[in-house]
C-alpha cells in the first residue's frame, strides 16, 4: 500500500501541474476556493462566461474531456489520468460546472448512440465548451419513475414533432443543446416506447422558464415543448429503444470517481473550534465531540472509498460498487450537519444574515439547499434500490406497470 | 497510488478464509458458545501451525516476519469467521506490547512461544468500570511485586501471561504508569472467569497478590507504549470488525433472497433492500477507514494515530449496526439461540468495548484531529 504516482503517474502529473500553474486564471482561486459548499458563484463575473473561458483554454492545449478520443476534442488518456488532472485542475476545475451535464452525460451518450458525422460535429464543440448541452430527462410526473415521462414525440415525415414539458433541467437557459428523451408510442408498456434525441435549444416552440426553489435560488428550469421540430438524424438509437439509451447517461452519471462530494465536516469543525458555549469552546463538550466523531469517519470513510476506485483505476482495473454510496452518505451528511451547526447557534441559529454570529449565514444557506442533494440525480431510495439490486443482488421492485401500454397506467395524481 | 493489499496479500486472505471455512464452522464456535470448551484449541494449533499467530512476528523470533499489512487481511478472516480463540489478546496486545517494549530476552522467551501457539498472551488494563485512562489504574507495583484486581482481562483465564498496567507513581501525569510481564502460571495471581456478553470469547478477572513481575519497556513510561499497543490493536480489530460486518451483512442478504412472505422474496420489498443497502454502506465506510489505518500501521506513519482512532470507531459502528440490522432482516428466526445471527449481535457489542468505548474513541478521534490541524 502507498499513495505514491508510478513513474508515468507522476510524470502525467508535473505536466498537468505545470501547465495549471501557467495557465490558470489564478484572479479567481481566492473565490473559488472558499465556495465550498452548494452551487460556485463570482461575486463580480458571469460564472458561464469565466468557466468558458478555462474550458476553451484547456480544450486548445488538451486538456477538456481529457479522457475522450482526440478526434472527438479529448487526448485519449487513461481514467487514471483523468483523476489526476482533476485533483491537479483543483480549485479551477469548480469553473467547469456548466460543463459538467454535457460532459459527464450528453457526451457519452453521443458518443455511443451517434452517428460519425454526430460525433464529429458536436463532440468537439462540447468538450471546449463552445456550446453547452443539458439533459431533458425529468418531468413532472416523471422523476424517479422516469420512463413514465409524458413529452410527445410524433413522426412527421423525415422530422419528429415534441409537444410536452421537461423539469429540473440544469442550466437550460444558458445551454445550446438538449439532450431529450419523449415517448414516441404510448400503446406499448413505458420502457418501450421511448426514443432518444438531440436538439437545438434555440429551435421555435422550445421555451425556458426559470424555476424558483425552496432555498429562494434558481438554478433549475422547466422546458416547454410546442410543436417543436427535431430532424430524424437528431434521433440516438432506434425508434423505441429510448430506454436502453438513456441507461447509458445515467451510468455515466454514476461513474463520476474522484468527484468532490461536499459533507460540511470541514467547515463543521473549524465552526466547533471557535465557538464559545456557556461551558466552554464547543469542540471541548463530549457531546459535540461525539457527533463531529461519527461525522468525520463518514467522510474520511468516503475518500478513502474514493482512493481505493482510484487504485484500481491506476492499475487498469475496472473499479468495484463502493462508490455508488458517495451522494447517498454525503447528501444526508450536509443536512444533518447543517441543523446540527444552527442548533449550537441557540436562538440565533434562525438568523441567516451574513454576520459574524452565523458565521456568514453558511450552515443555513446549507439547510436550506441540502433537501436537492438528495434528490437530484437519483433519491436516496432510488440509490439505496441500486445499491440493493446491483450490489448486493436483491430482487428488482415488483412493478406493476411494467406490462400495461403505457396509455391504460393510471394517471390519477400524477 | 495503490490503496489496496497485493495480490500475496489477497491469496493470504482466501487462504485464511478456506482455512477457516473448514476449522472454524458456526458448528465449532458453537462449541465454545455452549461453555464446552474456554475455547477452541484445535483452531489455535491449526492457526500456529498455518503461520497465522507469528504472521507479523519477525524471523529471529520464530514468527513468518510478514507484516501487518498480512495480519489485518488474517484478522478480516477471524472476524469474518467469529473464531473462539484468543487472537486479538495475544496476537494484536500482547505479542505488539513485546515487539514494541520488550528486552531481548523478553522477546526471545515469548515471541516463540506465542508464534508456535504454546503461549497465550493478553493486557491486563482495566479495573472495572471506565476507559482507558492513567487515573483508572490503581493496582500498584513496588519492589517487583503487584498488588490489585483487573478486570475485564478478555481472554485472562485461559492466558499464559499478562501484559499488566500498574502504578508506579503519584505525580498525576502519565508517567506515573509502568508495564509489567507477569507470567501467570507462577503463582501470586488469583484468576476467576467472569460471563460476559460474547461466551466465545472469554473474561476474567485476576486478582495480583504480591505477584512478582519483570518490567516490560522503562519505568514511567507505560502509558506511552499502552497508547501506541491500544492504537495498532484499534486497526485490527477494525478489521476483524470489517470481517464480522461483512458476513452479517451476508446472512441478511441470503436470508432475504431465501425467505418468502406475502407471496413474494422478503430481499424484494424496499424496507428490506433499503435496510441491507445501509448495511453495505457502513461496512463500506468501514472497509475504507481500515483500509487507511492499515496502510499508516504498517508505514508506522505520524497518521497512525488519528487513522486508528477513525478505523476503530468507524468499524464498530458498521459492526454494530450490521450485526443488529441482520437479526431484524431475519425475524423471529433471528432471535433464536440456533440461528447464527446472535453470534455476531454478540461479538459486534463486546469488540465495541475491549478496548475502550465508542466515545472514548470518538473523544480520542477529535484530540487527535485537533493535534494535526493545531500542527
Amino acid at each position: 500500500m502507498n499513495f505514491d504516482d508510478t513513474p508515468q503517474e507522476a510524470a502525467f502529473r508535473e505536466t498537468a501541474r505545470k501547465w495549471v500553474a501557467a495557465n490558470a486564471p489564478k484572479e479567481f482561486e481566492q473565490e473559488l476556493s472558499k465556495s465550498s459548499l452548494g452551487r460556485i458563484r463570482l461575486a463580480k463575473h458571469d460564472m458561464v462566461e469565466v468557466g468558458k473561458a478555462w474550458q476553451k483554454k484547456k480544450a486548445e492545449a488538451g486538456w477538456a474531456c481529457l479522457h475522450w478520443p482526440k478526434e472527438y476534442g479529448g487526448r485519449g488518456a487513461t481514467p487514471i489520468e483523468r483523476v489526476i488532472w482533476q485533483q491537479e485542475e483543483g480549485v479551477y476545475g469548480k469553473l467547469t460546472q456548466p460543463f459538467q451535464i454535457g460532459e459527464g452525460m450528453c457526451g457519452p451518450t453521443v458518443m455511443a448512440w451517434g452517428s460519425e458525422d454526430a460525433k464529429r460535429r458536436y463532440l468537439p464543440k462540447l468538450a471546449s465548451g463552445e456550446e453547452i448541452w443539458c439533459q431533458l430527462f425529468s418531468e413532472p410526473s416523471a422523476g424517479s419513475d422516469v420512463a413514465g415521462l409524458r413529452t410527445r414525440a410524433e413522426k412527421k415525415g423525415d422530422n419528429w414533432v415534441v409537444n410536452g414539458q421537461k423539469i429540473w433541467t440544469s442550466g437550460a437557459h444558458y445551454s445550446d443543446f438538449g439532450l431529450l428523451i419523449a415517448r414516441t408510442d404510448p400503446n406499448v408498456p413505458k420502457h418501450k416506447g421511448l426514443t432518444m434525441f438531440f436538439l437545438d435549444m434555440k429551435s421555435p416552440g422550445v421555451e425556458v422558464r426559470p424555476i424558483k426553489q425552496a432555498n429562494g435560488m434558481q438554478e433549475f428550469n422547466e422546458v416547454y415543448f410546442t410543436d417543436v421540430v427535431i430532424p430524424d438524424g437528431q434521433r440516438l438509437g432506434a425508434v423505441g429503444e429510448g430506454w436502453s439509451v438513456s441507461l447509458t447517461t445515467l451510468m455515466n452519471e454514476r461513474m463520476s470517481i474522484g468527484s468532490r462530494l461536499a459533507t460540511g465536516v470541514p467547515e463543521l469543525f473549524e465552526f466547533c473550534s471557535n465557538l464559545m458555549l456557556e461551558a466552554g469552546l464547543a469542540i471541548d463538550d463530549p457531546a459535540v465531540r461525539s457527533k463531529l466523531a461519527s461525522w468525520a469517519v463518514k467522510s474520511s470513510g468516503l475518500k478513502y472509498t474514493s482512493y481505493r476506485a482510484i487504485s484500481a483505476l491506476s492499475k487498469g482495473e475496472r473499479p468495484g460498487p463502493e462508490n455508488s454510496i458517495g451522494k447517498l452518505v454525503s447528501g444526508m451528511m450536509l443536512q444533518d450537519i447543517a441543523t446540527y451547526a444552527m442548533d449550537l447557534q441557540g436562538a440565533a441559529g434562525v438568523l441567516t444574515g451574513a454576520d459574524e454570529e452565523t458565521v456568514h449565514g453558511q450552515f443555513q444557506q446549507m439547510l436550506l439547499s441540502s433537501p436537492s442533494m438528495r434528490i437530484a440525480g437519483g433519491t436516496d431510495e432510488i440509490l439505496r434500490n441500486i445499491i440493493a439490486e446491483r450490489v448486493l443482488g436483491l430482487p428488482g421492485d415488483i412493478r406493476v406497470d411494467k406490462d400495461v401500454p403505457y396509455n391504460e397506467i393510471p394517471t390519477k395524481g400524477r | 497510488m495503490n490503496f489496496d493489499f497485493s495480490d500475496d496479500q489477497k491469496q493470504l486472505r482466501d487462504q485464511a478464509r478456506k482455512f477457516l471455512a473448514e476449522k472454524c464452522s458456526p458448528k465449532a464456535v458453537r462449541v465454545v458458545l455452549d461453555g464446552k470448551a474456554p475455547y477452541d484449541k484445535e483452531l489455535w494449533k491449526g492457526l500456529a501451525e498455518m503461520g497465522f499467530l507469528g504472521v507479523a512476528i519477525p524471523e529471529e523470533f520464530g514468527g513468518a516476519g510478514a507484516g501487518h499489512l498480512e495480519l489485518c487481511v488474517i484478522a478480516e478472516e477471524m472476524g469474518r469467521a467469529n473464531a473462539p480463540v484468543p487472537f486479538s489478546s495475544t496476537v494484536y496486545l500482547a505479542a505488539e506490547a513485546l515487539l514494541i517494549a520488550g528486552s531481548d530476552a523478553q522477546k526471545k522467551k515469548w515471541l516463540p512461544a506465542i508464534a508456535s501457539g504454546e503461549a497465550i498472551g493478553t493486557l491486563a488494563l482495566f479495573e472495572g468500570k471506565g476507559n482507558p485512562s492513567p487515573k483508572n489504574v490503581k493496582l500498584t507495583a513496588a519492589n517487583g511485586v503487584l498488588n490489585g484486581v483487573k478486570k475485564p482481562v478478555a481472554d485472562g483465564a485461559i492466558a499464559d501471561f499478562a501484559v499488566v498496567a500498574a502504578r508506579t507513581g503519584s505525580s498525576g501525569r502519565d508517567g506515573d504508569i509502568s508495564l509489567f510481564l507477569v507470567d501467570l502460571k507462577a503463582g501470586g495471581v488469583e484468576v476467576k472467569s467472569l460471563t460476559n456478553l460474547d461466551p466465545t470469547r472469554g473474561q476474567a478477572e485476576i486478582i495480583f497478590k504480591d505477584c512478582k513481575a519483570e518490567p516490560l519497556g522503562a519505568a514511567g513510561d507505560g502509558w506511552s507504549i499502552l497508547t501506541q499497543v491500544l492504537d495498532r490493536a484499534a486497526v485490527l480489530c477494525a478489521f476483524e470488525q470489517v470481517g464480522g460486518s461483512d458476513r452479517a451483512l451476508e446472512m441478511g442478504r441470503d436470508y432475504a433472497l431465501d425467505r418468502i412472505a406475502f407471496g413474494r422474496q422478503i430481499g424484494s420489498f424496499q424496507a428490506v433492500k433499503h435496510m441491507l443497502a445501509d448495511m453495505y454502506v457502513s461496512a463500506t465506510l468501514a472497509r475504507s477507514n481500515s483500509y487507511y489505518g492499515a496502510w499508516a500501521l504498517s508505514t508506522n506513519a505520524a497518521e497512525l494515530p488519528e487513522a486508528a482512532a477513525a478505523a476503530r470507531i468507524s468499524a464498530t459502528q458498521a459492526f454494530q449496526h450490521c450485526a443488529k440490522n441482520n437479526i431484524q432482516v431475519h425475524g423471529g428466526m433471528g432471535f433464536t439461540w440456533e440461528f447464527d445471527c446472535h453470534m455476531y449481535y454478540r461479538r459486534a457489542n463486546a469488540m465495541a468495548l475491549g478496548l475502550g468505548s465508542l466515545s472514548y474513541w470518538e473523544d480520542q478521534l477529535i484530540d487527535r484531529m485537533r493535534k494535526k490541524n493545531a500542527a
